[in-house]
């Protein structure tokens, strides 16, 4: 009845079709392999807003336990790194990364005039705008368009989920979201889809818009799904959403995928309530799926290319509440993991605490600046044309 | 393909409302597309009823105290105030589904329509479900009224007042949110003004606030009542007055004639006609009725260039489904959900700028999902979406909570299935002989020019019986590209 689900198609049937296929529809077609050595990042996004000051904290700092009387981390329990800083209890492999010189560590993220709403905040984050300015494209997706400026390569920048983030959302190019690639084939693999984009004749142009992002989704499903089963992964990793994710990202980078960006989200870390728990129970999942990751890279020999970053749309209130919780804040902390860092450790200060604005951190670093780090620094293209402005590069890479 | 009657009747019922119903198709042949605008106006002149969704807490007896009188907001304990939370956010969805119901069903089109365009130029987030609905009603109300009366009772809204941070523009220290957008978004646009207006004009709507009966409240000892200067002038202008200079500037006109052009004509946008219709906007003192009457009586609305060009947006593409097929979903659950995957919540605008529109709409995965809507609501086919979190309503307390749609009895359950009176779809064709029929019923769901090949969608369809042919060709053709047009 209707559209009837086929077995396998077999990569052959593709060619065929392709013959008759529009020239703009041909021109992603080739398979633009990236050599081994390939820089690769992969942003970790904690949403709903991580509590920076329970994820590094401030061990010997009074104001933090005044503040923090009930969810505080004792020092005691803290993973120490200096004298003064502790990492989150869960966080060992953090920790161990710290030790050998892979981890580095920015406190004081933010932007300014801080918006504290999830959606607003992460919006910024995503958009890389100013607080009260409304871009509809992302940091990721601008970087699609200037890399490759019409020549539609969805698969330079990949989101494990089911949806399409902003940040991977480009002028004329978007990355690819898909939870798994096997999912993410068969539900393209329709012959009625292939049937109509093979069929189809130019006609007006948005129409062959629509027809050219079918046929890139297609044919990007079917790159995909080959690449993945190259090299799978032989790692364990834990069978948690994150610990699947970061497999699947694994055997994509140890394939010849011409990936540059991946993106994968850990939620939800809005703890108004009894954060302790609820910040454990995501901190193991993290550190666990990290850590197999990590090996992963190390023992393939790719640690040197891949960058991981964590961030979240912003740190939380500096006060607990009175539901042994935290509420929404504003400067956050970032973590940066590599085998090819330059800066390792703490890259600044810990946050001010007797210097705050409304009972929230002062953000001291722009988030901007860390992207135009990434994009100019690791991924080679100029970030003024993805930002815009003239942001300052660091040197952690 | 020519330009018939048909289409054009079509095109207009496309983009002054949700699409051809599918009772209603027969006539479409043999009216003037005159005659169906006159039908559109009319059926739309009326005051509209209000939407009456959202209960008030307050006459609700779980929110009084003993003597009945009601317990104000800041004296209830936490388990009191999460339930408060908890109905708005009932409210908020029943709101959405009663109003998408209306898209469909509603004989007044055109108000639901131009309801749905106001919607995202004041676009507005509210927890509080009785705010929203306030701010709905004021925006169905003026919908084809007044644009300057509307521009003012929005102004003075507790949903927008809240939502752009005006409590906290007081005197000595300002809050510009509301001001910068009102003139950024609302009237001028970017580039119009400068950022001293912005500063002067925010100044002016100090003390622009609402009590906590949620009505409009002008607190006098909140406001800057010094002089400011405003464009060229100086003044001690109140919030009224600045609102007034932004009527009398013309290229508030221009700003809201630009957008409404690219929103029901082209998003390629004719500058002339713009220029056309802006002078006579501004001319008849900001009249949407007639503003609408120049678009949609005009030849040019009609030409090839403008139908069959815009991409639906998700409510669209939803409503105009559901109009030609008549159903009954399963549950409301996955008209949420479609509308949350495809990037389209009613009453949760992404932001103040509103929905982008136009190819924004567009990715792999939105496309995909848009592709098998039709699918799913007609087979008990499986469909593989999940949509992300959303902190902002759910405050992290549902993991594990959100609908997955995996396996068949899971997808079913949440309700994407749906019973389709196909009776009624085999009327609207029933004196198409069957040589016809293919042609036909094209015709009456795609509005390009461009048409998916007979030869290939011959391969899909079913030919065993009248029924299962119709019922095929129009699953399919709702499953192309060509359909996410109008």
């Amino acid at each position: 009845m209707l559209i009837k689900r086929r077995g396998f198609i077999q990569m052959g049937s593709l060619a065929t079709a392709t013959m008759m296929m529009p020239k703009f529809l041909k021109a992603f077609e080739k398979p633009n392999y990236v050599p081994a050595g390939n820089k690769v990042v992969v942003v970790l996004q904690f949403s709903g807003g991580n509590d920076g000051l329970n994820t590094v904290i401030p061990i010997t700092n009074d104001i933090y336990y005044k503040e923090r009387r009930t969810i505080g981390i004792a020092k005691d329990k803290a993973l120490g790194i200096t004298t003064d800083v502790g990492l989150h209890p869960s966080l060992t492999a953090f920790k161990g990364m710290y030790d050998d010189g892979s981890l580095s560590i920015l406190n004081n993220v933010g932007y300014p005039n801080p918006d504290r709403s999830h959606f607003r905040s992460m919006d910024i984050w995503h958009s890389a705008s100013a607080s009260n300015e409304y871009v509809n494209t992302g940091w990721v997706g601008r970087y699609l368009d200037a890399q490759c400026k019409g020549c539609g390569k969805p698969t330079q920048a990949l989101e494990l989920d089911d949806m399409l983030s902003l940040a991977l959302k480009g002028v004329d190019n978007n990355g690819l979201a898909f939870k798994d690639p096997r999912k993410l084939y068969s539900n393209s693999k329709e012959k009625f889809y292939k049937d109509i984009v093979a069929s189809h004749t130019s006609t007006e142009e948005t129409v062959d818009y629509l027809y050219k992002t079918m046929s890139e989704t297609i044919s990007s499903a079917d790159y995909i799904f080959q690449q993945s089963k190259l090299h799978p992964s032989t790692q364990a990793y834990p069978n948690t959403s994150l610990g699947k994710d970061l497999k699947t990202i694994s055997s994509l980078i140890l394939s010849d995928i011409n990936t540059k960006v991946y993106y994968v989200s850990l939620g939800s870390f809005d703890t108004h309530a009894g954060q302790e728990n609820k910040q454990k129970k995501l901190f193991d999942e993290l550190n666990d799926a990290v850590k197999a990751f990590t090996t992963d890279m190390k023992s393939n020999g790719r640690f040197d290319d891949v960058l991981m970053m964590t961030f979240s749309e912003f740190g939380r209130r500096v006060s607990q509440n009175a539901s042994n919780g935290t509420d929404h804040g504003t400067a956050n902390n970032m973590f940066f993991i590599s085998g090819g860092l330059k800066q390792k450790g703490l890259l600044n200060e810990m946050p001010n605490l007797a210097d705050l604005n409304d009972g929230d951190l002062k953000h001291k670093v722009d988030f901007r600046n860390v992207y135009a780090t990434v994009i100019n620094k690791w991924l080679g293209v100029d970030d003024k044309i993805v930002l815009g402005g003239g942001f300052e590069k660091m040197g952690f890479i | 393909m020519p330009l018939n009657n048909k289409i054009k009747n079509q095109h207009l019922l496309w983009r002054a409302g949700f699409g051809p119903m599918a009772e209603n198709i027969a006539v479409l042949e043999n009216i003037s597309t005159k005659e169906l605008w006159q039908t559109l106006l009319s059926t739309s002149v009326d005051a509209p009823t209000k939407m009456n969704v959202a209960a008030d807490p307050k006459n609700d007896k779980a929110f009084m105290n003993e003597d009945g009188t009601p317990i104000q907001y800041k004296e209830m304990d936490a388990v009191t105030k999460k339930l408060i939370v908890q109905q708005y956010r009932t409210d908020l969805k029943d709101m959405n589904i009663a109003w998408l119901n209306n898209m469909i069903n509603s004989k007044a089109q055109l108000r639901e329509k131009l309801t749905f365009f106001w919607h995202g130029h004041f676009a507005c987030r509210s927890r509080n479900a009785l705010y929203a609905q306030e701010l709905f009603n004021i925006i169905k109300e003026n919908a084809i009224g007044n644009f300057g009366d509307m521009l003012r009772a929005v102004s003075k809204s507790p949903a927008m007042l809240q939502f752009l941070n005006n409590q906290q523009n007081r005197k000595g220290h300002p809050n510009e949110n509301f001001a910068r957008e009102v003139m950024e978004l609302f009237t001028l646009g970017r580039g119009n003004y400068t950022e001293n207006d912005i500063k002067e004009g925010a100044r002016a709507f100090t003390g622009w606030s609402y009590n906590k009966d949620g009505e409009f409240e002008f607190r006098k000892r909140a406001h800057d009542d010094g002089a400011k200067t405003f464009f060229t002038q100086t003044g001690n202008f109140s919030g009224d007055d600045i609102i007034n200079m932004l009527l009398k500037n013309p290229q508030t006109a221009n700003f809201i004639c630009k957008k409404m052009y690219k929103f029901f004509v082209n998003e390629k946008v004719d500058n002339g006609k713009v220029e056309l219709l802006a002078k006579r906007f501004y001319e008849n003192n900001y009249d949407i009725s007639k503003l609408i009457e120049d678009i949609f009586t005009s030849d040019w609305f009609f030409e090839q260039k403008n139908i069959g060009v815009k991409i639906k947006s998700p409510i669209e593409l939803i409503a105009g489904i559901r109009r030609f097929l008549p159903m009954n979903l399963d549950n409301d659950d996955a008209q949420l959900l479609f509308q949350k995957v495809l990037g389209q919540i009613l009453f949760y605008p992404p932001n103040v700028a509103g929905w982008a529109g136009g190819r924004a709409w567009i990715d792999s995965s939105t496309l995909m999902v848009r592709l098998q809507i039709p699918q799913a609501l007609s087979s008990k086919d499986e469909i593989n979406i999940r949509p992300k979190t959303d902190d902002d309503t759910e405050m992290g307390m549902t993991e594990g909570k959100r609908i997955r749609l995996g396996k068949k009895a899971a997808f079913t359950k949440a309700g994407a299935t749906a019973n389709i009176d196909w009776m009624l779809v085999n009327k609207i064709f029933e004196k198409t002989a069957r040589p016809q029929l293919l042609q036909a019923i094209i015709d009456t769901l795609l509005q390009t020019k461009g048409r998916v090949i007979d030869a290939t969608l011959a391969k899909y369809i079913n030919n065993e019986s009248r029924e299962n042919f119709i019922k095929s060709v129009v699953v399919n053709v709702m499953s192309t590209p060509e359909y996410q047009m109008c």
